[in-house]
């Protein structure tokens, strides 16, 4: 190259990357291609919100699922740093170790389930080994593969439906569309208030804005059950399930008492998100 | 990431990577045409962010290992994962199927520089397989090191 002449774009320089990122990157697709190719339905929980019982509705729909469906069921904990699905679902580690890849620990009705939890002591955070400072330059990019991994190292087997159960927030249901392009849709998950309308309405909006199919909406604690009567009294105010639904054009698959007992299956939800997802 | 060998505009080609210390990675490209061979220095940071995408600058000569992101990077328990032998639903094992390495065997594992990686876990896994042995632990990496003379591994 003389002085003074500008260099070539990467795309003008002809031969492979010999970096080889991209190659690689594109054979991590590849991966979590092949291992989704034998599950039908890979399908999102998601909510705007914290602590609206997203995983509590994700085990209820596993496990309803799981007694219905003869070719199995799958969950993934996609909740990295607040893991809870597995101990609703009963399943516990250690993780074994095989050709095929690492087998998910088996819970009630054999539900096959993956979750940071079986890999962190008791009480003990989610953290990384390597360098302390700078982390938010890297974490991202660790978590997404941690995710990435569950789906692609973990010898599912052939399932009827795998379900992601994801953390709080906007974005991650983007995420997971663009590891898993497969992904068939996301069920939302509020409370009854307009505080968790307002959250959750812009999580669906983002994920209807990367393209993502909304499945419907599940509102939880949608009053309060008395134990003793079995007459249910309201629990929040604000009727937030209904009021998404609406706004999106999705069914409202169920309105869920809040329930202090073992994980219930809400009563008409399998009907309608087996329906909504034929 | 293409690296260019600018008084030869031509792309240079992947020679070999190292882990020097300090947390700094190194990766050498040579030119073909002129020889010239340079150096790319990341720092710790920069090499975290780099093996966080679960890559290696030069390209992997070997599969991955399963979630070995994750048993790489994730402080956890030490007994997060198992040899299939030793849990419940192992039962149906196939004993013809290659070794499997326990979590302090694959922890040993990656202190091996890693453009050597590779090498070293044929090694152990050949001399396992050839033994029948169905998992390798740092006492199966202490014998294979006296067997075949690899005391410097």
């Amino acid at each position: 190259m003389s002085e003074g002449a500008s260099f070539r774009t990467y795309f003008e320089v002809e031969g492979e990357d010999r970096s080889r990122l991209g190659a690689q990157v594109g054979e991590q697709r590849r991966r979590v291609a092949a291992r989704l190719a034998e599950i039908r339905n890979v399908v999102a929980v998601m909510s705007g919100k914290g602590g609206v019982g997203k995983s509590y509705l994700t085990a209820a729909l596993a496990l309803g699922l799981a007694r219905r469906l003869t070719r199995g069921v799958g969950v993934v904990d996609a909740d990295l740093k607040s893991p809870t699905v597995a101990r609703l679902l009963g399943a516990a580690g250690p993780l074994a170790l095989s050709p095929e890849g690492v087998r998910p620990a088996l819970g009630n009705e054999n539900i096959r389930v993956i979750s940071t939890d079986f890999l962190l002591a008791d009480g003990r955070p989610l953290r990384w080994r390597e360098p302390e400072h700078e982390r938010f330059v890297w974490r991202g990019a660790l978590e997404a593969g941690v995710l990435r991994e569950f789906l692609a190292d973990v010898a599912w087997g052939p399932l009827e439906l795998l379900v992601i159960d994801l953390p709080p927030g906007a974005d991650g249901v983007a995420d997971v569309a663009e590891l898993a392009p497969s992904l068939k849709g996301a069920v939302s998950v509020t409370l009854p208030t307009d505080e968790s309308y307002q959250s959750v309405r812009r999580a669906m909006a983002s994920a209807q804005d990367a393209g993502i199919r909304l499945l419907g909406v599940i509102e939880n604690m949608s009053g309060y059950r008395c134990p003793s009567c079995g007459s249910t009294e309201p629990l929040f105010p604000g009727s937030a399930g209904s009021r998404l639904a609406e706004d999106f054009g999705v069914p409202l698959l169920a309105q869920v008492p809040f329930s202090a007992g073992a994980v219930e299956v809400p009563s008409g939800l399998l009907d309608r998100f087996l329906e909504t997802l034929a | 990431m293409k690296f260019l060998c600018v008084n030869c505009d031509e792309q240079m080609t992947f020679q070999e990577r190292r882990e020097p210390g300090d947390g700094t990675f190194a990766a050498a490209f040579t030119c073909a045409r002129c020889g010239h061979t340079i150096a790319l220095l990341a720092n710790p940071m920069e090499s975290q962010l780099v093996r966080s995408l679960g890559v290696e600058i030069g390209g992997r000569t070997l599969d991955p290992e399963p979630m070995a992101l994750v048993r790489e990077n994730v402080v956890g328990r030490a007994d997060a994962f198992a040899a299939a032998s030793s849990t419940p639903q192992s039962a149906t094992r196939n004993l013809q199927s290659p070794p499997t390495w326990s979590p302090e065997a694959i922890d040993r594992l990656a202190r091996v520089p890693s453009f050597v990686r590779g090498m070293v876990r044929k090694i152990y896994a050949d001399y396992a397989a050839e033994r029948g042995i169905a998992e390798i632990t740092p006492a199966v990496m202490d014998q294979a090191r006296a067997d075949l003379g690899l005391e410097g591994m």
